[in-house]
């Protein structure tokens, strides 16, 4: 059964460089909270503090919060990229993390050879790799492209084909941090079918996104993030209601109701 | 009985590929469990570290007309120039000292730039680290794997320079096999170690280099170490030196020579102090990788 739980997962990052402790001193007189010393006494930065929770099959948690609240820092911990500095992290299933659109790609590969790499990434067979590479070309509709090397892809094109790469894998959990949203229209909807698909295979997203829109529409679960710490958590329109400012709460609303109408 | 044979299969679903768990630093145990697991999951990966080094070369030289082959050319150039002058400066025979020399810089410039480049192999590959869980091991045999493509090139020259000699080639030369493997595995427990120790101090790979520059100075590469035969003091830069020790099992047998015991021990101990430091050094630093790249 797919499943992942953080169990009062901190992060602190270290403060090594002479340049961030002078950028310490400046934030240090704003905000002395997030700023604190290890067991060596050594200057850190307290990404997360205490994140809990469990996400079973079918779940799908946005994380909501301002700059700088840890939203990525928690994809990368969930990711099991940051060992935490206290706490645990469980899970059952493969997991795929999209946090950086040019993530695990080379830039000077042409697109078809970073399939083909994440296929060697993902240990898998040769014939895999092929089916691999004709979902993505499938999904990604990147046509002539898929041969150029990467760095002559638009951004948009970029997105495609990492979202394709991620998501052609099957991932049991997926993690997404907010760049998605830079697709357009049409790539939006198949993204989002794509993901309903995987959802409805009792499979684990977590999305985190500053678009409430798009918070409302993919997600049954939100948590708030404020300087590193879980503040509230719950449905998304019981959250989104409180974090978003009252006239931007009503445009939502209406927002989302438009399509049902249609 | 019955019921421990249960929870032992519930046990195993457990313990399929997807299940993951993570927490802080529980101490020298996990860190040793969970440097080990990195290595045998990164060797697992083999292929994603043969492609992902065979691809850094091939795209160096995407576009250019001879591709990896310039390695092979710059090293003949600089190889036949350094040949001719030396063999003058030093009043020896360039028919014995070319082959020598060949040898000499192609091994050591591999292990130059196996020792650099592990150096960086954190460092230049901070966007996969920090953009997906991949076992850390994987960048450390990128390295090597880059490195012993570019070696493969520089191969070339010494059979080149051994058929335009003439020499003779004996089966004895079989024995540069199993110190080229001894190479090997040792570079990549460097790697690991040096590769973690640069992430964090920054000045290291700086220090690295300019210290492999005196060294390729203090050690018999370009001269014969027969020269400090009669120099008892200087007799030392030889006997202390773990790059003289290295260096001569591989080239010893490529040269006709037979390898003394005592070098061949030499080598091995060197290799022992490179593993224990890893062991210890990698299943420190493992978990703050991600942090320092």
């Amino acid at each position: 059964m797919t499943h992942l739980t953080a169990f009062n997962i901190s992060v602190d990052f270290p403060l090594y460089h002479s340049e961030n402790r002078s950028l310490k001193k400046t934030i240090l007189s704003k905000s002395a909270s997030r700023f604190g010393r290890d067991r060596n006494s050594r200057p850190v930065v307290q990404a997360l503090r205490d994140i809990c929770f469990t996400l079973r099959s079918g779940e799908r948690l946005g994380l909501i919060g301002a700059n700088g609240s840890g939203k990525t820092t928690l994809l990368r911990a969930l990711s099991g990229i940051y060992q935490p500095t206290n706490g645990s992290l469980s899970m059952e299933g493969k997991l795929t993390s999209l946090l950086d659109p040019n993530q695990g790609m080379n830039m000077d590969m042409t697109g078809r050879e970073n399939i083909r790499l994440r296929g060697y990434f993902h240990a898998m067979a040769k014939a895999d790799i092929a089916r691999l590479e004709a979902d993505v070309e499938d999904f990604a509709e990147l046509g002539e492209f898929l041969d150029l090397p990467v760095r002559n892809y638009s951004s948009g094109m970029v997105i495609r084909l990492a979202f394709a790469m991620a998501t052609a894998t099957r991932p049991e959990i997926l993690l997404m941090d907010e760049w998605i949203l830079a697709g357009d229209a049409s790539f939006m909807e198949k993204a989002k079918a794509r993901i309903e698909s995987m959802v409805r295979h009792a499979d684990v997203l977590i999305l985190a996104s500053h678009s409430a829109a798009i918070l409302a529409e993919w997600c049954n679960r939100l948590i708030w993030l404020d300087q590193g710490r879980i503040r509230r958590e719950g449905a998304p329109m019981v959250i989104l209601e409180e974090y978003l400012p009252s006239h931007q709460f009503e445009e939502l609303v209406k927002g989302l109701d438009v399509p049902k109408l249609a | 009985m019955a019921e421990l044979s249960q929870s032992d299969a519930v046990l195993r679903t457990f313990r399929t590929q997807s299940h993951f768990t993570l927490s802080a630093d529980r101490g020298w145990t996990q860190r040793f469990q969970l440097a080990f697991t990195d290595v045998r999951d990164g060797i697992r990966l083999w292929r994603l570290s043969w492609i992902l080094g065979l691809s850094d070369i091939k795209l160096r030289y995407r576009g250019s007309a001879l591709g990896p082959f310039w390695l092979t050319l710059s090293t003949a150039i600089m190889i036949a120039s350094m040949g001719i002058l030396y063999s003058y400066l030093f009043h020896v025979k360039t028919h014995d000292y070319l082959p020598y020399i060949t040898v000499s810089i192609v091994f050591w410039n591999y292990l130059n730039t196996l020792i650099t480049d592990g150096c960086n192999c954190f460092i230049q590959a901070d966007s996969l680290i920090r953009g997906t869980r991949m076992p850390f091991t994987v960048h450390a045999l990128r390295s090597v794997v880059r490195n012993t493509i570019v070696l493969a090139h520089n191969l070339i020259v010494i059979v080149g320079v051994f058929v335009i000699m003439r020499l003779p080639v004996s089966w004895e030369a079989l024995w540069a096999v199993p110190a080229l493997m001894l190479w090997l595995v040792d570079a990549y427990a460097l790697s690991l170690f040096l590769g973690a120790f640069c992430a964090r101090f920054r000045d290291v790979p700086q220090i690295v280099m300019a210290l492999l520059q005196v060294v390729f100075f203090i050690t018999p590469i370009m001269w014969y170490a027969k020269v400090l035969e009669s120099h008892p003091k200087a007799d030392l830069l030889i006997r202390f030196n773990p790059f003289y020790y290295m260096l001569e099992i591989v080239r010893a047998p490529l040269l006709g020579r037979p390898v003394p015991v005592d070098v061949v021990l030499k080598a091995l101990i060197v290799s022992i102090v490179i593993f224990v430091i890893t062991a210890f050094g990698f299943a420190r630093t493992r978990g703050r990788i991600a942090y320092w790249v």
